[in-house]
């Protein structure tokens, strides 16, 4: 299985460097078969890995590649841990890759980066199977700062544009203030648990469950609190939580294929499976999963709230990830591990589908992004269409599509947990739902509903995308439909994941969710259209259909009457300008203060070249005892000698 | 086959031949100096290589010991050897002259013998000053280094190279002062110049605080530390590339050199009294001078202050071990500190100087280090582009880059000291990222701003070869930084266990 494992990882990895390195040479058919082909093989091999860890129950696969470093009798090693948790990601991960490396064919067919581009995703999908791979929290850490890089490079693809450029480094600045955290926390293993292996850490988390550690001196925290909260600052970095979010709209500046794979379906999910991963040292903390519970509702509902305003399309369904992320965030504080990587994988599916819907709405309409004046494309794009919808559905949470599983799973076992800030919670994910449907119903009714409000140019050209683009809507549509009936009883409510997740016996929701409402598909299905999401749902849809289609001036009038709220929700609660203020200026401020008053004034100004003055003016004074007159120099000689000779005398 | 070769001499004297030779060529060709510059480094380079392949990682004694008598009445000994700490220096040393010989190649038109040859001269002293073990012979190289480096700076730099190179001279000959009048007082205690004697001597601890202030000041000048720091961006600004190059790349090693050669070992009780305040000033260099590099708006001094900042990731991991000490009862993480350190004097010798070769090869073209000159490089020079944003992205400390690796190192052991000064230390991630990112975004991504930058070439061959390789040493370290470590284990343990033990 070495071998496997090994190809798995590296397949994309080759493939990036061809397309990379050579892209010129090979052309642009080369570098894409090239990095399709190598990415396909980690696909099959994921498919195979699967089967083998998954359905054949193999035992966990643990193990080294090769050794980075030995310092200090600590062992760095770069190694594979393959159990289920892995299993799931490597399939989400290489699937949506696969489609989205398709997609790209169509999507950046005129871009003159095509090569550049290919080779780019490729090494976005070898980090991440790194991330997801990895058996040790340096590894980890390792795969998290490189798909930070590739999002960067990503989201600058199109480097001309100021916004893009802005953009990324956004970006990879709010991760890099993740990851701060983020290795605070290895450091703190490090030093506590000594050694950074996942599995020997695992192993100590019991014994350290009373130690304490004082940040502020006197003050006693407990270890593991402190480091499961440093790891998810991590994570609230990587996966887009308040108050770290602020990146995860912006990097809509790149190019939409990128979107879908790494701002929706793969990397800001990295953190959920970071936290999952991370469970048997989470469960310690009661502290830790209230911080992650709470952080994750505030996302999952003030988030929700941005999407219903956004007129970009791209930007509703940023704002729409970014509060699916709370969802997950909110499983993870309610010790409802697996049921944050159910709606993972179905988020996967059903928002890598919704992006690479809008992108193919985008060529269709040639680069314009503004739902305003689309309209009516339900016609002219029927595939392009009928996908969206399936993945509103889903995303909305309409049974049986994927969605309404994961969500409503998510939501029973919030419902059932007793941890500190759970209420708040179940408002959150509650009120959330029907928010969610509101923004979805929305979207599609500006896009595909109604008149057509483009111009007559661009009208005439609306034809359905190609067979490159649609194929893999379609093929991500299966799952987004099948994925939540099929995995329902296995994954969030069977022991689908094995001993790769831990939930101690007071904290496990899930089993209580389980017992109020059933554990299978048919069960929990004809329970879940008897409870308050599902209404909500059904009411947000028709106030959509009043607001959008029957009667387009209420949502005008609305804006108006309430234009106080209208403003705050455009100005994304002002965060961005607080930051801004705060710290872009504020640390350039500083800088310059540095800059100018302690290193030129006081340091240059007052030490160096003061020393260097006075050395000057002292030696000025001095060179006028110089005189050149002989009567001088005896007059001083002769002092001298009389002061000596006093000295001499009187001090005997 | 080469154990019989006296390597370290040849490496010390070869280049300095060499040099010489090049002087002597200055009437001849431009192009026969050039070679016979390039022929010298990289015959320096090859006879390197046996240092590190003939290296007994097993021992912390000395290797290639050479020893004959100088100076027999004042018991002074041209005694050279090596261990873990300086081989890998002197390597980066001999690599860094070929890297500099051929940065200068079309780009020097003025005096190309007499530039070649202070490099030459250059790469031999330093080579004198790691591998001395006679304190004298160390002095003496330490003083001679600076004059083919002020001569660089001062006949081939910037308009305010006369300033830079003066401030410069004194700013280091002062420190140097103070370690030589160390040396003499150790020299009345121990009746030798032998460094390694010094180590063992017991010192008191009104001396030994002494002589920590003094050596203190004499290395931290090289560091540089802050507040002594203002001589470097001043010095870069106004040298050439190739002067640039090695004062990043190896120059300032030296002061970190010190800090391990005679510091540490020399004057442990008073190191261990105040090591609080180098890790104060450490931290101050982290945050502090990464604050002043943010808003820098020449690029050559954004990277000089960049290297203050790097640099500061080394003293800290040199002195971590005190506190671990204090605490634990045992050197245990200190190593981690310690050599994460070294890595970091390594990676920031390839990172800041492929960095400042960078900003000369658009320095060629433009004749501009400001930042405003420029903007979307990329689209006229995407390959540079590529080698530019890599360097750019080691110089943040990104995982699988060389950059991350000492960092890294050091981190983690200040972490077993105390989360505050990690926390602090960790700020790099933030900052790090955001003035040299913020820097790339306004000189590289964007539209074309000025008709200069449309005009621009891409590199080279022999710019493309340069940078590629220092890309390829960078990503190697990044990815696998386990052949570098090994060499240092024993010299590192031996060190913390010298340094632990109290000489009152």
């Amino acid at each position: 299985m070495d071998k496997v494992y090994l190809i798995l990882a590296l397949s994309p990895l080759v493939g990036a460097i061809i397309a990379g390195l050579f892209g010129k040479k090979i052309g642009r058919a080369g570098a894409h078969w090239a990095t399709i082909i190598s990415v396909a093989i980690s696909f099959v091999l994921s498919l195979f890995v699967f089967n083998h860890i998954v359905l054949n129950d193999a035992p966990t696969y643990n193990a080294t590649v090769y050794q980075w470093l030995l310092s200090d009798a600590i062992n760095f090693e770069v190694g594979f841990l393959v159990d289920e948790l892995t299993a799931t990601m490597l399939i989400v991960v290489t699937f949506v890759s696969l489609m989205v490396h398709i997609y790209t064919i169509g999507y950046m067919h005129d871009d003159p980066g095509y090569q550049r581009f290919f080779s780019y995703i490729s090494l976005f999908t070898f980090s991440m199977l790194m991330l997801v791979m990895a058996n040790n929290f340096m590894q980890l850490f390792f795969g998290w700062e490189a798909v930070g890089l590739v999002s960067y490079l990503l989201i600058g693809f199109w480097y001309k544009k100021p916004t893009a450029i802005y953009a990324n480094l956004k970006a990879f600045l709010v991760n890099r203030v993740g990851d701060f955290g983020f290795l605070l926390g290895i450091a703190a293993v490090l030093m506590y648990f000594g050694s950074l292996d996942y599995a020997e850490v695992f192993a100590g988390a019991a014994d350290h469950a009373e130690t304490t550690i004082a940040i502020f001196p006197g003050i006693e925290w407990s270890l593991i609190t402190v480091i499961c909260i440093l790891l998810f600052v991590g994570a609230m970095g990587k996966s887009a939580q308040v108050p770290l979010h602020v990146w995860l709209p912006d990097s809509m500046e790149g190019p939409t294929p990128i979107s879908a794979l790494i701002h929706a379906a793969t990397m800001v999910t990295a953190g959920i499976f970071m936290v999952s991963r991370m469970s048997p040292l989470f469960e310690w903390s009661e502290t830790a999963l209230s911080v992650v519970l709470v952080i994750g509702a505030i996302t999952a509902l003030f988030m929700a709230f941005l999407g219903l305003i956004q007129n970009d399309i791209k930007r509703v369904i940023a704002y729409s990830t970014l509060s699916q992320l709370g969802y997950m965030t909110v499983a993870l504080g309610v010790s409802a591990y697996s049921a944050a990587m159910f709606h993972l994988m179905t988020h996967a599916f059903f928002k890598a589908l919704l992006f690479l819907a809008a992108g193919s709405v985008i060529i269709a309409m040639h680069h314009e992004q503004d739902m305003r004046k689309m309209g009516g494309l339900r016609k002219y794009m029927p595939i392009t269409y009928w996908t969206a919808l399936i993945g509103s559905l889903a995303l909305m949470g309409i049974p049986p599509f994927a969605g309404f599983f994961s969500k409503d799973t998510i939501i029973e076992a919030v419902g059932a947990s007793t941890i500190a800030g759970s209420d708040f919670a179940y408002f959150a994910v509650v009120a959330g739902v029907f928010v969610t449907a509101f923004y979805s119903m929305r979207l599609l009714f500006l896009t595909f509903h109604g008149k057509p409000r483009m111009d007559e140019h661009t009208l005439h050209h609306v034809k359905e995308s190609p067979k490159v683009v649609t194929v893999p809507l379609i093929l991500l549509a299966i799952p987004s439909v099948l994925a939540g009936w099929i995995a329902l009883s296995g994954m969030p409510f069977g022991d689908y994941f094995g001993n790769s997740i831990v939930v101690f016996d007071q904290h496990n929701s899930l089993a209580i969710a389980k017992e109020m409402h059933g554990g299978e598909p048919w069960h929990f299905l004809t329970h879940g259209i008897m409870t308050l999401p599902f209404w909500l749902v059904i009411a947000a849809i028709v106030t959509a259909w009043v607001f959008y289609i029957a009667k387009p001036e209420i949502a005008g009038i609305i804006a108006d009457r309430f234009s106080g709220i209208y403003r705050v929700l455009s100005d994304a609660y002002g965060i961005d300008r607080l930051y801004y203020a705060v710290f872009a200026k504020g640390s350039q401020l500083l800088g310059r203060g540095f800059s100018s008053v302690g290193d030129a004034r006081l340091i240059d100004g007052m030490m160096v070249n003061g020393a260097a003055n006075s050395v000057g003016r002292f030696s000025s004074v001095v060179r006028r005892l110089q005189t050149g007159f002989l009567y001088h120099y005896a007059f001083a000689m002769i002092v001298g000698l009389l002061v000596l000779i006093g000295w001499f005398v009187l001090a005997r | 086959m080469f154990s019989n070769l006296p390597l370290l001499s040849l490496i010390i004297w070869l280049p300095i031949i060499g040099g010489m030779v090049v002087l002597f060529a200055s009437r001849g060709e431009t192009g026969l100096q050039r070679v016979l510059a390039l022929a010298f480094s990289v015959a320096t380079f090859l006879l390197s290589i046996p240092l590190y392949t003939a290296f007994d990682v097993a021992t912390p004694q000395m290797q290639f010991v050479e020893t004959a008598a100088w100076i027999p009445s004042f018991n002074v000994n041209y005694e050279l050897g090596i261990d873990g700490f300086s081989m890998p220096l002197i390597l980066l040393t001999t690599f860094f002259t070929v890297i500099v010989v051929v940065a200068g190649w079309q780009v020097i038109k003025k005096h190309v013998a007499q530039y070649m040859a202070a490099f030459l001269i250059m790469e031999g002293l330093m080579n004198g000053v790691f591998a001395s073990l006679d304190s004298i012979l160390f002095y003496v190289f330490w003083e001679a280094m600076l004059i083919p480096m002020f001569i660089v700076i001062g006949v081939w730099g910037g308009p305010r190279r006369v300033y830079a190179a003066i401030k410069f001279f004194l700013y280091t000959f002062l420190g140097s002062v103070l370690l030589l009048v160390s040396i003499l007082y150790l020299y009345f205690q121990t009746g030798s110049f032998a460094i390694l004697d010094f180590h063992d001597q017991a010192l008191g601890m009104t001396a030994q605080t002494l002589m920590f202030f003094a050596f203190l000041i004499a290395f931290a000048v090289k560091v540089p530390m802050w507040p002594v720091h203002t001589w470097l961006p001043d010095a870069h600004v106004e040298a050439p590339t190739g002067g640039s190059v090695i004062l990043a790349a190896i120059m300032l090693k030296l002061g970190a050199y010190g800090f391990i050669r005679f510091l540490l070992p020399i004057v442990p009780d008073a190191a261990a009294e105040f090591d609080w305040f180098v890790i104060a000033l450490s931290l101050i260099a982290v945050v502090y001078i990464a604050l002043v590099a943010l808003v820098q708006e020449d690029m050559k001094k954004l990277v000089a202050y960049s290297s203050i900042a790097h640099m500061g990731f080394v003293t800290l991991g040199l002195f971590v071990v005190f506190s671990i000490y204090r605490q634990t009862g045992d050197v245990a993480g200190a190593a981690l500190g310690v050599e994460g350190a070294v890595v970091q004097m390594i990676s920031h010798g390839f990172i800041s100087g492929a960095m400042f070769l960078c900003v000369g090869v658009m320095y060629d073209r433009i004749h501009s280090r400001r930042i405003s000159d420029y903007g979307g490089v990329v689209n006229t020079m995407p390959v540079f582009a590529g080698f530019m944003v890599l360097f750019a992205l080691a110089n943040t400390g990104l995982p699988g880059t060389s950059g991350f690796v000492g960092e890294f190192m050091v981190i983690l052991s200040a972490f077993q000291v105390n989360f505050w000064i990690a926390f602090l230390a960790a700020s790099t991630l933030i900052f790090g990222a955001a003035y040299t990112l913020w820097m790339v975004k306004r000189v590289i991504f964007g539209d074309v701003t000025n008709d200069k930058v449309a005009q621009l070439n891409d590199v080279n061959r022999r710019e493309f070869w340069m940078l590629g390789v220092l890309a390829v040493a960078v990503l190697l370290l990044g990815i696998w930084p386990a052949p570098l470590v090994d060499v240092m284990h024993s010299s590192v343990d031996h060190f913390l266990n010298h340094i632990v033990t109290s000489k009152l």
